[in-house]
């Protein structure tokens, strides 16, 4: 009778985890990556509860399009929040859902390398899309246009399943527009192959795979700092680097809609802020305070991010000629 | 009086549940898609493109599997030899593997910077270059060639031994072998094991895209991904949804088409003894064949085994709680793929109307794993937090996609026991329950414990089709070595990837061997 047993088991669970009516309880919706042990989200969560009297409830699923994706199924009816996770190349379609509502803090302090103006979603970490690679790599191309003309082979996420992926698209739809095309043709003899998402793509990568990986320039802190491994750079390309912005929003039909906005101005403070770097390999969005080894770190000669609606707009038409282009 | 089937009605009954349990549990998701979408929609261009991608590479990989899984088979039935039971079951593994950590181990062995490129470089030959259609065959065959290559053994084995002694005693030679014994095993199994492997590369993405080489190699599970994820075109996804079911339907109409179920006579449940006609040229080709396959399969499962061992005593507790889950998990599923099988057996032997129940019963095989878990999604919540039941959802979806293929082995075996034992139980006036027990059970064993096996390791081995659904600190095994792949920790997932391959192999291993105790000598 194992099954059952173990099917009551988990309801009890559950119920067990929704019993305590009278402490408010803060759901919030996240990508899986988050909330592992080793992972940002249960050092944030006991900060957080440290000061709130309440409690703050992970629930992750898949990545950021998978949350955004739960959240439209759910509609008005949903249990979460604030959805914490999304990026940029998602908020579009997110603000045009009518399911978040403005965040209603003003946030001095931000980071990012480029100004932040948006009154629904509020970033609490970024990183500069890169080419990582092996520190030995005997030639490290300084653009698109060098990396396409060397026989130099790399590992992409593919714009249809990976947001990392889709991060790769606006970079080269923002730094070459009309010319896009070219630069895909030019890459398509690079590229040894798509994975569906990051994970595949950074493990081909470290097996040898290929001499590069579409990641960020902070991937190699993580072997510096997490392995001792000085032997991972990312390449700084002349075009800048595009921004992946990850951002949170409150969840419209939010029942402690007070409590949603503390977390959001907590965020922005050091009981978030300085767990981030070394758990979720990312820069901080409001804060200076840096591991010691991010110094190593490569920094692009400026920051290129399409506005939201610009991205959502543009990404079909850069989806076609990108796979076009890798068809051939 | 005297119907021999006839101790199968009430099992048969429960059949027909199962099989209405199997439609609804795919089909109804795939309508609860389409509703919540208003419609189904339109495909675009570039997925007809899928489509013919997934048919080519499905078509090619089934062909490819089959057909080396046919000299396999066939050697591992001809020969004995030390350790032979436990190579069978380790050839078994890479079917039980997490797609991303089988690739893995292939590419450690054919990739640019695998074993065998290093050893090209060596010689001063060029490094390997596997991504495209090859790679995805490649890993087609890899993946499937251990499941073609049992689902075709289990044919040869239900050849009595008095038969093969007959043909001994007669001085049966090899061709003789071939016409009597081999072509019409083949014609029976060769279609059900085609029409599997046909199935599941159907629903095949990230193999297909990570060694496709890019959107080349794009199929319809990807394209569903797609509409899902980032279009949230429910109305597309729903229609790519549709597609898959007629592509599943045409195969299980094939099946039954080709496949012809023959009595294979009756016996006295002995051991197969020697096979007669082998001449010395054909036992080498017989031990070259194992060799080489041995080599193809096992390289890759070795090496991803030795980078793993080291990492096992630093993998963090939520690991092995979470491999203690999945075990759980995987013996419940196992459970209830074997129970709903026999029960959808008995009625598929006694009222012969495949066509349609094999078509049924390969559903769980042809709806898009993405389709099941999101239209689950939208129809269990309105009733209770899917969250709560993502771990029965999965173990409940895991046995469908495990139910075809436990009723390849189990089907036949059940049909050859109601022909053999069925007249003495009728005339022994043996009452149902005893009739089950006595004359039946006993017969279906190997099938049971292998079926149950290949349920058991499947599930445990399955990142689930709940992706929507929130697992938290409930996570099972592969989601949490998905969860250290996805966050650098490549060393750790390495480790935990062992700790999956061992758990799925000795869930395996442990009730395919429970099924082969019942071999009489």
């Amino acid at each position: 009778m194992r099954p059952f047993t173990f099917a009551a088991g988990i309801f009890a669970l559950a119920f067990a985890q929704a019993g305590h009516a009278d402490t408010p309880v803060l759901t919030i919706y996240t990508y899986e990556s988050f909330v592992p042990d080793w992972g940002p989200g249960p050092v944030i969560e006991a900060n957080f509860e440290d000061n709130c009297d309440c409690d703050l409830q992970w629930v992750a699923a898949g990545d950021g399009a998978a949350l955004l994706a739960r959240l439209r199924l759910e509609g008005n009816s949903t249990e979460a929040d604030i959805v914490l996770g999304l990026d940029t190349n998602l908020t579009a379609a997110a603000l045009e859902t009518g399911l978040f509502a403005p965040h209603g803090i003003s946030p001095d302090g931000l980071t990012l390398p480029l100004a932040w103006d948006d009154a629904t979603f509020l970033p609490y970490d970024w990183g500069y899309f890169a080419f990582v690679h092996r520190a030995d790599l005997p030639f490290v191309p300084g653009s698109f246009t060098e990396l396409a003309a060397s026989d130099l082979s790399i590992v992409i996420q593919d714009p249809r399943s990976s947001t990392p992926g889709l991060g790769l698209l606006m970079w080269v739809e923002a730094a070459y527009g009309d010319a896009a095309a070219g630069i895909w043709d030019g890459l398509s003899d690079n590229i040894a192959t798509v994975t569906p998402g990051w994970s595949e793509a950074y493990g081909l990568f470290l097996e040898g795979e290929a001499d590069m990986v579409l990641s960020y320039t902070t991937s190699p802190a993580y072997h510096l700092i997490a392995e001792d491994d000085p032997g991972f750079d990312s390449a700084t390309f002349a075009e800048g680097h595009y921004l992946q912005v990850e951002v949170a929003g409150i969840v419209a039909s939010t029942d402690v809609p007070d409590l949603a906005q503390d977390f959001m101005a907590f965020m922005l403070t050091s009981g978030f802020q300085d767990v981030i770097p070394t758990t979720n390999w990312m820069y901080p969005a409001a804060s200076d305070n840096l591991p010691e080894g991010f110094e190593t770190l490569a920094a692009p000669p400026s920051a290129l991010l399409l506005p939201a609606d610009d991205a959502a707009a543009r990404r079909d038409a850069a989806i076609d000629t990108w796979a076009t282009s890798l068809s051939r | 009086m005297g119907d021999i089937t006839q101790p199968l009605i009430p099992m048969a009954r429960a059949g027909h549940a199962v099989l209405g349990g199997v439609a609804l549990l795919t089909l109804g998701p795939l309508l609860a898609v389409a509703l919540t979408a208003g419609g189904v929609g339109g495909l675009r261009a570039a997925d007809w493109g899928a489509i013919r991608f997934t048919l080519l590479q499905a078509l090619l990989s089934a062909g490819l599997s089959v057909g080396l899984a046919i000299p396999v088979a066939r050697a591992l039935v001809r020969r004995h030899f030390p350790l032979r039971a436990i190579f069978v079951t380790l050839l078994g593994a890479p079917f039980l593997l997490p797609v991303i950590v089988a690739v893995m181990g292939l590419l450690a062995v054919f990739g640019r910077a695998g074993i065998l490129s290093d050893a090209l470089a060596f010689l001063g030959l060029p490094r390997l270059e596997i991504f495209g259609l090859e790679g995805v065959l490649l890993a087609h065959v890899f993946l499937n060639l251990p499941l073609a290559v049992r689902l075709l053994l289990a044919g040869w084995q239900r050849i009595p031994a008095e038969r093969m002694r007959l043909a001994s005693a007669l001085g049966f030679g090899r061709r003789a072998m071939w016409l009597h014994f081999e072509l019409p095993l083949l014609r029976e199994t060769v279609p059900g094991a085609f029409a599997a492997i046909f199935l599941i590369c159907t629903t095949s993405f990230a193999v297909a895209l990570i060694l496709g080489g890019g959107p080349r190699a794009t199929t319809v599970e990807l394209a569903i991904f797609q509409a899902f994820r980032f279009d949230f075109d429910l109305g597309r996804a729903a229609a790519l949804g549709v597609a898959q079911v007629g592509i599943c339907l045409v195969a299980g109409l094939a099946v039954t088409r080709f496949a012809l179920l023959r009595d294979m006579g009756t016996g006295l449940d002995r051991r197969l003894t020697d096979w007669p006609g082998l001449g010395m040229a054909a036992r080498i080709a017989d031990a070259v064949v194992i060799a080489l396959v041995a080599l193809f399969l096992l390289a890759p499962i070795s090496i991803l085994a030795a980078r793993g061992l080291p990492e096992l005593w630093n993998l963090p507790p939520s690991v092995w709680q979470a491999a203690l889950r999945s075990l759980v998990l995987a013996l419940a599923s196992a459970v209830l793929a074997v129970a709903s099988a026999l029960a959808v057996a008995a009625m598929m032997v006694s009222r012969p109307t495949r066509a349609l129940a094999d078509g049924v019963a390969f559903l769980g095989l042809a709806v898009s794993p993405l389709v099941i878990g999101t239209g689950l999604f939208v129809i269990l919540r309105p009733w209770v937090s899917p969250d709560a039941v993502a771990l029965p959802v999965t173990g409940l979806v895991n046995a469908l996609v495990s139910l075809p293929f436990i009723l390849r082995g189990l089907r036949p075996a059940l049909a050859d026991a109601v022909q053999s034992q069925g007249r003495l139980a009728v005339s022994l006036g043996l009452s149902r329950f005893e009739t089950w027990r006595l004359a039946i059970l006993p017969r279906l064993r190997r099938a049971m414990g292998f079926g149950a096996g290949l349920a058991a390791a499947l599930s445990a081995g399955d990142l689930g089709v709940v992706a929507l659904f929130a697992l938290g600190d409930r996570a099972t095994l592969p989601l949490e070595m998905y969860r250290l792949l996805g966050t650098y920790r490549t060393d750790a997932a390495a480790g935990a990837a062992l700790l999956l391959m061992a758990l799925s192999l000795g869930l395996f291993w442990a009730f395919d061997r429970w099924g082969r105790s019942g071999d009489r000598a």
